[in-house]
């Protein structure tokens, strides 16, 4: 028991890592601009194919330090031809714009690399294990990923509360005329702050690339997933994205790694049904089969109750 | 209304002459999809363009009405139950309005990005559940029905699709009338109010949430009418019916074609048909087509395709529309190089080692030449269509200068 538990929760913690990774740059782009960034796991699938096609000549180092470049490059680019001009037409208009990105760049991937899964691996130098617990292996490449993480996450907050640069960032935030009136270049800062955090989506897709497989439906399975985090944290806030990420995360974990279910529920109580009752489906239920659906469960229970989310403070 | 008669007779007439004129196997097949389309199209243009609520599970009520459509038609097979087939939608439209009950309740408290994430959420949970509750969502495979078992309808068995055709038409009438009235009672109006400035409409006395509940339940209602259509049409209905896929699609219907316009959606419904249906057939990358096509609604027209048609009210107004005839003309030379050279390009880059049957010329992806005639012919018309913009611009602005006689009073 005590296993199953430790590896799920070292498991869930992986997980719930690589979706701060996302959920930063989204949440960093949404207190920006107010526009919920529809193509962020997007990003991530392009840093994950970006970095393949890099890791066949350059290597995994190389494609993890340019494939993100890349990804933050497009990222800007799109704020500054694309989301601007769509900013004219409201936030409905943003989120729509953001939304058909997305399913653009789906496309463009295919058309690009192919609709068949990439063989893009984790490098050798982590085929190690890193610790053996209870007989089974952590492999390095997960530790690496947790340190990413913790890095990434680290620097955002170091940058964002005691640089210079991040005072003028969260000024722009809150007071973006007043900004743009002490001489900076708002607009720019937009487009800088979008750019990295495409950036870290990018860093994210190079890092689960080799784990979750390199296929064009990548963005798609994390995609909402993302959103539920950002939006179950609280909308523009950091500290509350790494909270719902290893929520999200762990709780994804426990469900499956859990063999419970309707049935044992059930059996507490002396209950029982036989198989041919009609919500048959319903009695047998059990927590593996839930797991997919526990994180939207969440979200919508948090947007009624909470509809700022666990950290958040702004509703719009 | 009694001004619009004319409209609608005109409506009716051409529901009932196009299967006429469109009498092959595939354009009956194609007006059979529209009618579900336009339904759906028009019930999401209750949410968003009228209502101002951005949803991204829209497909959620579509496809609950179809699937308990599917059902119906099973019990009217298994003679448990005595119902006619043609009423059907109304069974969808009972199971989508009830859904939309239940989840309005608590979903339309609030609008903007709340209410989009709520929907997300919802409609991600309602797909993981089908594939949970396998008995009622058929697991993967769906759930397949029959429509021709049902008491025959004054002799008429729905055994070919022209005949399903006629009942979709019908309920594609009746829809859109209703839907129409909507937009014109006060509950419809208040909609818009509440979509453009929330506030003013509390301070009135109104209560968003419920005006918007009111809209949000009646667009349940439409678009599970479109399902209970789409069980009729297809006798078959899967979870991909109720996924983000298809909440995706109506949204991308009812942009493209123009939001806030009551005959937008109808449009933009028509044109992804029938580029579904057709462009399919040509190539494997329509759906990279259409996300562009996307974008660039988004990007330049951001009321659509029918706002397109009404940015020329002043024009047709001060009675200059023949202005504009020519630049148009002038720029569409260039626009559609431009716009052959783009899809010869994409065409050519997924290719492989086949050849490319390009207006007589076959293009291989291997030859520095294809892509060069692609390239220069992409060139050539992006520069034309830059020169001719000026043009196009002052035409455009002559057109519009209000003149002193007619007052000019578009809007």
């Amino acid at each position: 028991m005590a296993e199953v538990f430790v590896f799920a929760t070292l498991n869930g913690l992986v997980t719930g890592l690589l979706l701060f990774m996302l959920a930063s740059g989204l949440t960093l782009i949404f207190s920006m601009m107010g526009v919920l960034n529809f193509a962020h796991a997007s990003f991530y699938m392009l840093g994950a194919y970006f970095a393949y096609t890099l890791s066949t000549y350059i290597g995994f180092w190389g494609g993890l330090l340019i494939a993100p470049l890349i990804v933050g490059c497009i990222g800007a680019s799109i704020e500054r031809y694309g989301l601007r001009r769509v900013h004219q037409s409201g936030h409905v208009a943003e989120l729509v714009f953001t939304f058909g990105l997305a399913f653009l760049i789906e496309e463009a991937v295919q058309l690009f690399w192919g609709r068949d899964t990439k063989n893009y691996q984790t490098p050798e130098f982590f085929d190690f294990a890193l610790f053996s617990l209870f007989g089974q292996e952590f492999s390095a490449y997960r530790g690496f990923m947790i340190a990413i993480a913790c890095l990434i996450f680290a620097a955002l907050y170091f940058i964002l509360t005691r640089s210079r640069v991040g005072i003028i960032i969260q000024a722009s935030i809150s007071h973006p005329q007043t900004v743009a009136n002490l001489g900076h270049n708002v607009p720019l800062i937009f487009m800088c702050v979008f750019g990295v955090g495409t950036a870290l989506a990018g860093v994210a897709g190079v890092i689960a690339g080799p784990v979750l497989t390199t296929f064009p439906g990548m963005a798609t399975v994390l995609g909402s997933i993302v959103f539920v985090v950002v939006v179950i944290g609280g909308l523009g806030s950091l500290p509350g994205a790494l909270i719902a990420s290893l929520l999200v995360g762990l709780l994804q974990s426990y469900a499956i790694a859990a063999d419970v279910g309707m049935p044992e529920l059930l059996n507490l109580f002396g209950v029982s049904f036989d198989s041919s009752h009609p919500l048959d489906d319903l009695w047998t239920l059990n927590l593996p089969q839930v797991a997919p659906v526990l994180p939207y469960l969440l979200l919508v229970l948090v947007l009624i109750i909470k509809p700022t989310g666990l950290m958040g403070n702004r509703e719009q | 209304m009694k001004k619009q008669l004319p409209a609608w007779l005109g409506f009716a007439l051409a529901l009932i002459l196009l299967p006429q004129i469109f009498d092959s196997v595939l354009g009956i097949s194609i007006l059979n999809q529209m009618t579900i389309w336009i339904i759906f199209a028009l019930s999401y243009n209750m949410l968003l363009g009228q209502g101002g609520m951005l949803s991204f599970g829209h497909a959620v009520y579509f496809g609950l009405g179809g699937f308990m459509s599917v059902h119906a038609l099973n019990l009217i097979a298994d003679e448990i139950i005595v119902f006619s087939i043609t009423l059907i939608p109304l069974v969808g439209g009972a199971v989508g309005f009830l859904a939309a009950l239940l989840i309005g309740s608590f979903s339309t408290r609030k609008s903007g990005t709340v209410f989009a994430m709520i929907s997300l959420g919802i409609g991600e949970l309602i797909v993981a559940s089908s594939l949970i509750f396998a008995d009622f969502f058929g697991g993967e495979a769906g759930v397949t029905g029959d429509r021709t078992y049902g008491p025959p309808f004054f002799g008429i068995e729905f055994l070919q699709d022209a005949e399903v055709y006629y009942l979709g038409a019908f309920w594609l009438f009746v829809a859109t009338l209703f839907m129409c009235l909507f937009t014109q009672t006060p509950a419809g109006r208040m909609a818009n109010a509440v979509r453009d400035n929330p506030e003013r409409a509390e301070f009135i006395g109104y209560s968003t949430r419920r005006v918007r509940f009111i809209s949000f339940c009646a667009a349940g209602l439409f678009a599970g009418v479109a399902g209970g259509l789409f069980a009729i049409n297809y006798e078959f209905i899967t979870e991909e019916n109720l996924n983000a896929l298809t909440s995706g699609r109506v949204l991308l219907m009812a942009y493209i074609g123009g939001l806030g316009f009551f005959i937008g959606p109808i449009i933009g419904a028509v044109i992804l048909t029938l580029m579904n249906s057709l462009l399919s057939n040509y190539s494997e990358m329509w759906m990279l087509y259409l996300g562009i096509m996307f974008l660039l609604t988004v990007l330049f027209l951001p009321r659509g395709f029918a706002g397109f048609i009404m940015m020329h009210q002043t024009a047709w107004q001060n009675r200059r529309l023949g202005i504009l005839i020519l630049p148009y003309l002038i720029t569409a030379i260039p626009a559609s190089l431009f716009l052959a050279g783009f899809v010869g390009l994409i065409e050519l880059s997924h290719i492989g080692d086949d050849t490319l049957p390009y207006f007589g010329l076959s293009l291989g992806a291997e030859s520095m030449l294809s892509w060069g005639i692609l390239l220069t012919l992409t060139g050539i018309g992006a520069l034309g269509v830059k020169l001719s913009r000026p043009r196009l611009d002052a035409a455009w602005m002559l057109a519009n200068t209000v003149t002193s006689d007619d007052g000019g009073d578009a809007q």
